[in-house]
């Protein structure tokens, strides 16, 4: 009985349902990619035109506009992307590495603390950011770090609790037989972790990689408090000096300049649907 | 005995990372900031010893108790309607046999991927009085839509409809919920000869209320902290038409980091956190009746 298919009443409507939520989900976005082809003058107007008049426009008033965002005098979106992607590397690298090695840490060697102390991991997940973001930064100033990029990547380097949950979830499934073999071969804790565990663990690595990545990419309170050189943006801080800067820079540049911070993580979403998707949902559900 | 030490020894060495992480950028922190809390703390400067000063004047501040205000208003609006859209989408989507299942997927979960300042625009040109999508699509049915941004209650009303266009995540792991319901106890719901609503009443919202749950604690936790959307769709008329979109993480950034004024930031940053362990305690509370939880 499995397999049946609901009655074709439900799947019509239910597609009928979902295709007008679509609208509702999706207009925004079309309507920034479709901004960014218009010229200024057509930009601004009541009609509802997804591409400019004439249509055989398109791809020249686009690179037009996305060369004008580009080469910007006022705002260096390159250097911004540089920075940008300079972070994203260390943090993930960081992030990734320190989670693995804390999960197991919590999902395979039998201690006493183990219990209460991942409770502890657990529990800060609801410690909202604004708590900590004053003495943050005046932390991070006394390092050194204001004026640098280095707010944004070292603290990955020692775990996040989310990733950490989600990788111990994940260790979790993996057979404890795989480690007592191990052990009869001499593995100890660490040959166990980097000969079985991680090489198993692939799928869910590369799941902790794409969410930091993302949020690394999206993040913009923490940089907007840290980051206090315009040298040393990030391209969600760019995009907001863009915008507010001018004040009335056109329509048209600045859905151009939106597109192309939104571009990267919605086309690597769609290359990863899969992955990401399973992902997300090994997260809930197992509170 | 030696050999109980030398196991909690070897657990504390693999978890030792995060640990080091928690004492830095969080205890330390979190003590700081309770004691700057209680001091007159300009930035940068040498704090001066207060009390409970700048708790007191929270009670008094016309400013904050607006802010708080618009904030449990934004959450009141926001986090209902969003977990009932997140339990209607998954179920829409949860149907057999439904076409584009992974189209649809995907739609809806794409507007939480877009980083918030880039959304944040876009939704300040879809709103835009004149020219935005929102009313020349509304135009089309024959309806004068307002000035989003520049009206007092439709600013308000803008933020819960972006806030339910971030769904996704939530919409995803209903999804996931629903899947695990035992496909027997639809069947023999059928035989009981219990209609499509009952069952849905009955048997699908208690097996997937500990989601439902989760979703409302995690909706909660962001809808206190609301801050990046209004500063960016606000950011000439600061705060909004009438101050009727400034939040409460709003006036906590103005008074660190505009203001300087760090002790009564921090004050705030506290009272905040309270209130957020406080709802979540109580919909726990409320939840025990509410949400089943299966057996293993």
């Amino acid at each position: 009985m499995h397999e049946t298919q609901h009655s074709p009443i439900r799947r019509w409507g239910a597609f009928a349902g979902l295709l007008a939520a679509t609208v509702f989900f999706l207009a925004p976005l079309v309507w920034m990619v479709s901004t960014s082809f218009k010229p200024e003058s057509q930009a601004a107007s009541e009609s509802l035109r997804l591409l400019p008049d004439p249509p055989g426009d398109a791809p020249r008033i686009a690179a037009e506009n996305y060369r004008a965002v580009w080469t910007d005098d006022s705002i260096n979106f390159p250097l911004y992307l540089r920075n940008t992607l300079i972070v994203a590397l260390l943090s993930v690298v960081g992030m990734v590495l320190s989670s693995a090695v804390v999960a197991y840490g919590f999902a395979r060697p039998a201690w006493r603390l183990r219990g209460p102390l991942f409770t502890v991991v657990l529990a800060t997940m609801m410690i909202p950011f604004p708590v900590l973001m004053t003495p943050l930064f005046v932390l991070f100033s006394k390092f050194g770090w204001i004026g640098t990029l280095k707010p944004l990547w070292v603290p990955a380097w020692f775990g996040a609790a989310f990733n950490i949950f989600l990788l111990r979830q994940f260790y979790m499934g993996i057979p404890k037989e795989l480690d007592e073999a191990a052990r009869i071969d001499g593995c100890g804790h660490w040959g166990i972790f980097w000969r079985i565990i991680l090489p198993l663990s692939r799928p869910a690595l590369a799941v902790v990689a794409l969410f930091h990545f993302m949020y690394v990419w999206n993040d913009f309170l923490a940089p907007m408090v840290f980051i206090v050189n315009r040298d040393n943006f990030t391209l969600a801080l760019g995009l907001q000096l863009y915008q507010s800067k001018a004040g009335n820079t056109p329509w048209n540049l600045l859905m151009a300049a939106s597109t192309l911070v939104a571009a990267p993580v919605l086309i690597l979403f769609m290359a990863t649907q899969r992955t990401f998707i399973r992902g997300l949902s090994t997260g809930a559900g197992k509170e | 005995m030696k050999g109980g030490l030398r196991r909690e020894l070897i657990g504390l060495a693999w978890v030792g990372p995060w640990i080091i992480g928690f004492l830095a950028f969080m205890l330390v922190p979190a003590l700081m900031s309770l004691r700057s809390s209680l001091s007159d703390d300009p930035l940068l400067q040498a704090p001066l010893w207060v009390g409970m000063d700048n708790y007191a004047r929270l009670l008094t501040d016309e400013v904050f108790h607006k802010a708080l205000l618009n904030t449990f208003i934004y959450a009141g609006a926001a986090i209902p309607l969003s977990v009932l859209l997140a339990v209607v989408l998954a179920s829409l989507l949860n149907t057999r046999g439904l076409r584009w299942k992974r189209f649809f997927e995907a739609a809806v979960f794409v507007p939480t991927l877009a980083p918030l300042v880039a959304s944040s625009m876009v939704w300040m040109w879809v709103l835009n009085g004149r020219y935005g999508l929102l009313n020349a699509a509304l135009s089309v049915v024959g309806i004068d839509g307002p000035n989003w941004l520049l009206e007092k209650g439709w600013a308000m009303a803008a933020l819960v409809l972006i806030a339910l266009w971030g769904v996704g995540q939530a919409v995803i792991l209903c999804v996931a919920a629903l899947k695990e319901v035992p496909e027997q106890l639809y069947e023999a719901a059928d035989l009981d000869g219990m209609g499509p609503v009952r069952a849905f009443i009955h048997i699908t919202l208690p097996m997937i209320s500990p989601v439902v749950l989760f979703n409302t604690i995690a909706m909660l936790i962001g809808a206190f902290q609301v801050f990046v959307v209004p500063f960016v769709l606000f950011q000439k008329d600061k705060g909004g038409p009438d101050k009727s979109a400034y939040f409460y993480t709003s006036y906590l950034y103005d008074n660190a980091f505009v203001f300087g004024q760090m002790g009564y930031a921090s004050a705030m940053a506290w009272v905040q956190m309270l209130i957020i362990l406080a709802l979540t305690g109580l919909l726990f509370l409320a939840s025990r009746r509410l949400v089943f939880y299966r057996a293993g």
